[in-house]
């Protein structure tokens, strides 16, 4: 290996690793507030851009009306004014939708949004009327969502894989595109957003603090099912930007999330589902670790990429100790 | 017209009844103690009134019925609890615990300046340590975070459960001048307390429960003078006094 | 027998022979029914999950394919190869996690099945990649060949039977009982000596194991493999099957293996003609129904058509019981002894070299104000805390460090400040629990069925148990029908049961009305007589007074005074700490 693959493997491995961060702190902070493992992060990641695809081509895709259905269940669940969120917002996807047909600006914008309003409805719908059950339970919940998001992604958008345009053509330097840079950039902008969210902004603490006591939030105003919406939306909005920023450099099809989350979810475990920076480092080294036996051994770099769950329990084992409650 | 009326409250845990049919009254302005050995239901009741735990009968706030209850709802009301260990959140800092108390007028847009330099004014140790993890505090100063943090929401009813668990004398007593300084204020206390001598120094008035019943209710001077009081639950106080 | 009327399943070949597609089935009935077994064992029995009992599957069902139509050896050759990659790889994989929390198991499955599935599909030179292997030979019994659907529906059903047996003879055993109350509340399992993560793992075994008998099954039907049956989704729809159809019971997820195979080949046909499509389309409706089922039914379907009853046995034990342990050796020798025990809490030190000695047949109070540091010090002695210094001493032997599950067969037993019942199963098997460190059927013993007499006298040591505080009317109640009290009674026959005869009661009184306190006043003092050693941690002075022989009182975790009741009483310190007044 010479250093210029070496190089390629490096920045290969960093520009795929933040994103898997960036994914991994989204699946730490909906576990931190809601307890629910978000394993159909992937597939709310490759609505955004399958949606975007769809929109350039002037088509309306699935998945509004599948954002739309459960927007309306949504709002059956809620009473009073508590109403206006899901309405309003289903009213005004529905009009973006319809504006942005052909508008790739718009597009972008539209494929955020829906995926944002469709992962806060995914939790009103279906975690939120479930907060008294197990983390086992949830986990059953979120793999049973997982699979039937990826069957509609089928349904919606066909087997085929798309590559949307990039918003940013040619190269920076050899073997880093522009679109790259841009993904990096983004990358290191949301988590430096996310940390100052969290250590500046009263409704990050929040956040943080329904996370560390369900009760005391309560008692300060702070609703746990706000604090889940909330929650699912920043993961949202962080799947749906990873996956329009990252599909012009890897394609998008409605398969392809699944292992781009479970990626980031390795990198979860590493830092026990508890730890944000040990996540988001250890994605980075879930990247790299991928790149490198991509080099040596392409065909079996997705099965190996979980051989790193080993030493990370194996750690994880040792630190536990006592019997759990 | 009280501020606070509970009637037959009965509360459950699946099968368990902890609360069998508790009624009392609160007045503004005035200290109720609900005191009496442990398991005998007074955090029932408060869980009750909050809305944290299945209950029936009728909780009233001034004239309207509390059909739905949750601790967010109550809030609204000026209703506040400073729990049983207290609930803080260890790894936010002594400050941010406290503008998280204010949060529900924070989002209404209040600014909360003025509250933080109060409860700095009533607990200044808390000022000294506002950078620190509540998580490292002491147990007395978490008690007055926890206190102080109920306080930046403005109640006029506030709930206090335990509030000298496991603290020593002189930090209970510091504790137990701060809510007589707020009583004093004007504001109503409702107190769960198993020291029944240090509840019943500060409270007007209080309820005896026992197995989940109400086994007697009064004037605080009275009870502390009922022999059947200092029989049950000064029980020591016999023992050594006799 | 009742329980043999499971092998009249045989008899569905018969009825279904016109019909060679439902025999068809059939047969995949019995391999996805085996598949919802093993989910029974781990969901339903041991609360845990896995998502990757098709991978367990897979890794049988190549192993098989590799020695019978690569090497040319017997089927069974391979069925033991199966069993025995299947068993290895679930014990490396539960070693890993059993020591963590809940999740992490099911969520190390996904991985580990995802890689499978990976690996099937490229490792090419061994396993035909996505082609898959070939020309797997039949099965053959006693010289018949196993080769149509009706022939290969007995061996399937028979399997499936004999696997229906075992199971519910797990769950009518020491190790049933000690995997639902391991679900419902580690501690308290591992107070009666289960070692939990042990347990954890066999039963990870266990049910990887069933796995691969059903891929061994899978293969040698269909006489092919290919990795596509082994997919995250085949797992999924395993598990979308027992969760359906009552994750719980065993009739529940029978009823969803059989409901889903029905339902997975009309939705095979249906869905693509609906959507104009090839695809598999069928993983959208897996995933609905789950999370239909876990929002509206989260019990899943057989308990809505059966009732919640305990699905324990209906009838009162009938045999001898267990050798009864009366407490032996001289009155007044020191049986639990505490040395400087000392345990802090980040900067909050909870208990600061607290000694105590408990005596043969006395009655020891450890009293103090809330958060004076006498739960902890409780924690400290049986074990559910490791302290920080000092020593402990049970009959003279070295306790310090040991967790619950080894120090309680040294004789000694504990209750809970809130009782720790298990709803799901009866009184009369929630005071069984205790026998587990008495009896020693292990997992192979009881799934052949020859722990019953074994069973049998646990049983009636729990029912002497009940007899001997009560509670004997209500042994065949869900335990969650009982009040506090009754539930208080229920731990003390527990300990009884357990044969332990050094007892620790952390606030037995509290919730208790008058009565009951004098009720059980009664029996302590009854016990003590008999040579049990009591060591009661309450605040409840009235109890205390007239029941103890002599009183530990704590302060700010640490001993104050020790005396008779009357002698603590008279102290100025006990009297400053309990009055909250300064002290005088």
């Amino acid at each position: 290996m010479d250093a210029t693959i070496l190089g390629l493997l490096l920045l290969d491995g960093v520009q795929n690793g933040v994103v898997y961060g960036l994914l991994a702190l989204a699946m730490v902070l909906v576990f931190a507030v809601t307890r629910v493992i978000l394993v159909p992060i992937g597939e709310l990641m490759m609505f955004a851009p399958l949606s975007f695809v769809w929109l350039q081509g002037g088509k309306l895709p699935g998945t509004l009306w599948l954002a739309l259905a459960l927007g309306a269940l949504w709002a059956l669940l809620e009473r009073g004014r508590g109403r206006g969120l899901p309405l309003a917002g289903g009213a005004g996807l529905l009009l973006l939708f319809l504006l942005a047909r052909g508008n790739p600006a718009l597009a972008y914008l539209a494929a955020l949004l829906l995926v944002v309003y469709l992962g806060v409805a995914t939790y009103r719908v279906f975690f939120q009327p479930m907060r008294e059950a197990t983390v086992l339970a949830l986990l059953i919940m979120a793999v049973g969502l997982h699979v039937a998001y990826q069957g509609l992604g089928l349904v919606f958008f066909g087997p085929e894989q798309y590559r949307p345009d990039p918003l940013l053509q040619g190269e920076a330097t050899v073997g880093l595109t522009w679109q790259g840079v841009l993904v990096l950039a983004f990358a290191l902008l949301s988590a430096a957003a996310l940390y100052l969210f969290f250590r500046r902004s009263l409704f990050g603490k929040a956040l943080l603090a329904a996370a560390e006591n369900r009760l005391g939030a309560r008692l300060c105003g702070i609703r746990p099912e706000e604090a889940g919406m909330v929650a699912f939306a920043i993961a949202g909005l962080m799947a749906a930007l990873s996956g329009l920023l990252l599909a012009p450099l890897i394609n998008a099809a409605y398969f392809m999330g699944f292992m781009l989350g479970l990626k980031a979810f390795v990198a979860a475990i590493l830092g026990g589902l508890v730890s944000y920076p040990v996540a988001f480092l250890g994605a980075v080294l879930v990247g790299l670790f991928e790149s490198f036996t991509s080099f040596y051994a392409s065909a079996y770099k997705e099965a190996l990429v979980f051989l790193l769950l080993v030493p990370a329990l194996f750690y994880q084992s040792l630190r536990a100790k006592g019997v759990e409650e | 017209m009280s501020l606070l009326a509970v009637r037959d409250l009965t509360v459950r845990y699946g099968a368990l009844e902890a609360v069998r049919g508790v009624s009392f009254a609160l007045e503004e302005g005035e200290a109720l103690a609900l005191i009496g050995p442990n398991g005998a239901g007074k955090t029932s009741v408060l869980r009750g009134i909050l809305g944290l735990a299945r209950t029936e009968g009728e909780v009233r706030l001034g004239r309207k019925p509390l059909p739905q209850r949750t601790p967010e709802a109550l809030l609204q009301r000026g209703v506040v609890l400073v729990p049983e260990g207290r609930a803080l959140f260890p790894g936010l800092s002594v400050e941010d615990n406290l503008l998280l108390g204010g949060f529900s007028r924070f989002r209404r847009g209040e600014a909360l300046e003025a509250d933080l330099r109060r409860v700095y004014a009533l607990f200044p140790r808390l000022e000294e340590r506002r950078r620190q993890l509540a998580g490292t505090l002491s147990g007395g100063e978490q008690q007055m975070l926890a206190i102080g943090r109920a306080l930046m929401a403005r109640p006029r009813l506030l709930f206090l459960d335990e509030p000298s668990l496991g603290l020593a004398p002189l930090v209970v007593q510091e504790i137990f001048r701060t809510l007589a300084a707020l009583k004093g204020e004007g504001m109503t206390l409702l107190l769960v307390e198993q020291n029944a001598r240090m509840a019943l120094s500060l409270a007007d008035r209080a309820v005896v429960l026992e197995a989940g019943e109400v086994a007697l209710s009064g004037r605080a001077e009275e009870l502390k003078a009922n022999p059947r009081v200092v029989e049950a639950y000064l029980g020591a106080a016999r023992g050594v006094e006799g | 027998m009742r329980r043999y009327l499971w092998f009249s399943l045989l008899l569905l070949p018969f009825l279904l022979s016109p019909f060679p597609f439902y025999l068809t089935l059939l047969n995949f009935f019995a391999i996805a029914a085996l598949v919802a077994l093993s989910l029974y064992v781990l969901t339903g029995l041991g609360g845990m999950t896995s998502f990757a009992q098709a991978a367990f599957m897979g890794v049988s069902a190549y192993a098989t394919a590799l020695l019978t139509a690569r090497a040319s050896l017997s089927p069974w050759a391979g069925l033991a190869l199966g069993l025995g990659l299947t068993v290895a790889f679930a014990l490396v994989l539960g070693l890993l996690t059993v020591r963590l929390k809940g999740h992490f198991l099911p969520l190390s499955t996904i991985a580990w099945q995802v890689a499978l599935y990976i690996l099937a599909g490229n490792l090419v030179g061994l396993t035909g990649g996505h082609t898959g292997l070939t020309d797997l030979p039949p099965l053959s019994l006693f010289g018949l060949p196993l080769d149509t659907p009706f022939r290969y529906a007995f061996l399937g059903l028979f399997l499936l039977a004999l696997g229906v047996l075992a199971l519910k003879n797990l769950r009518e055993s020491r190790l049933g009982r000690a995997l639902l109350a391991l679900r419902g509340d580690a501690l308290t399992a591992a107070s009666f000596g289960v070692d939990p993560a042990a347990l954890r793992l066999k039963a990870f075994l266990l049910a990887g194991g069933i796995a691969g008998l059903a891929g061994f099954l899978y293969a040698h039907f269909l006489r092919f493999v290919n990795p596509t049956p082994f997919s995250l989704e085949a797992s999924i729809k395993y598990l979308v099957m027992a969760v359906a159809g009552g994750v719980g019971t065993i009739p529940g997820v029978l009823l969803g293996a059989a409901l889903f195979t029905g339902l997975e080949d009309w939705l095979k046909d249906l869905l693509p003609l609906l959507l104009g499509r090839q695809g598999n389309y069928e993983t959208i409706a897996y995933g609905l129904v789950l999370a239909g089922i876990l929002l509206f039914a989260p019990q899943g379907l057989w308990p809505l058509l059966a009732g919640r009853r305990p699905s324990g046995r209906k009838a009162l034990p009938q045999g001898e019981p267990l050798p009864p342990r009366p407490p032996s050796g001289r009155r007044g020798e020191v049986v639990l002894e505490a040395r400087g025990l000392r345990k802090a809490f980040g900067g909050l030190i909870a208990v600061n070299g607290v000694s105590l000695a408990l005596r043969r047949g006395e009655i020891l109070a450890l009293i103090g104000p809330n958060g004076a540091g006498k739960s902890t010090t409780f924690n400290l002695l049986t074990g559910a805390l490791p302290p920080d210094g000092g020593e402990v001493f049970l009959f003279g032997k070295e306790i310090t460090g040991l967790p619950p599950h080894r120090i309680h067969p040294l004789g000694l037993g504990r209750t809970f400040q809130h009782p720790h019942v298990f709803p799901e199963m009866t009184v009369l098997e929630n005071a069984a629990l205790a026998t587990y460190a008495r009896t020693r059927a292990g997992f192979v013993r009881v799934l052949l069925g020859l722990h019953r007499k074994e069973e049998e006298r646990a049983l009636a040591t729990a029912y002497e148990a009940l007899r001997r505080v009560g509670l004997e009317g209500l042994a065949l109640e869900r335990a969650d029908r009982l009040t506090a009290g009754q539930q208080r009674l229920l731990e003390l026959a527990r300990l009884l049961a357990s044969g332990a005869e050094v007892l620790l009661l952390d606030e037995p009184g509290a919730g208790l009305r008058a009565g009951e306190k004098r009720e059980l006043a009664r029996l302590l003092l009854g016990l003590a007589r008999e040579g049990y050693s009591v060591l009661i941690v309450d605040h409840d002075m009235d109890l205390i007074m007239g029941l103890a022989d002599r009183v530990v009182v704590m302060n700010y975790g640490e001993k104050i005074a020790e005396g008779t009741p009357e002698e603590v009483q008279k102290n100025p310190l006990v009297r400053a700490a309990y009055l909250g007044e300064e002290a005088a």
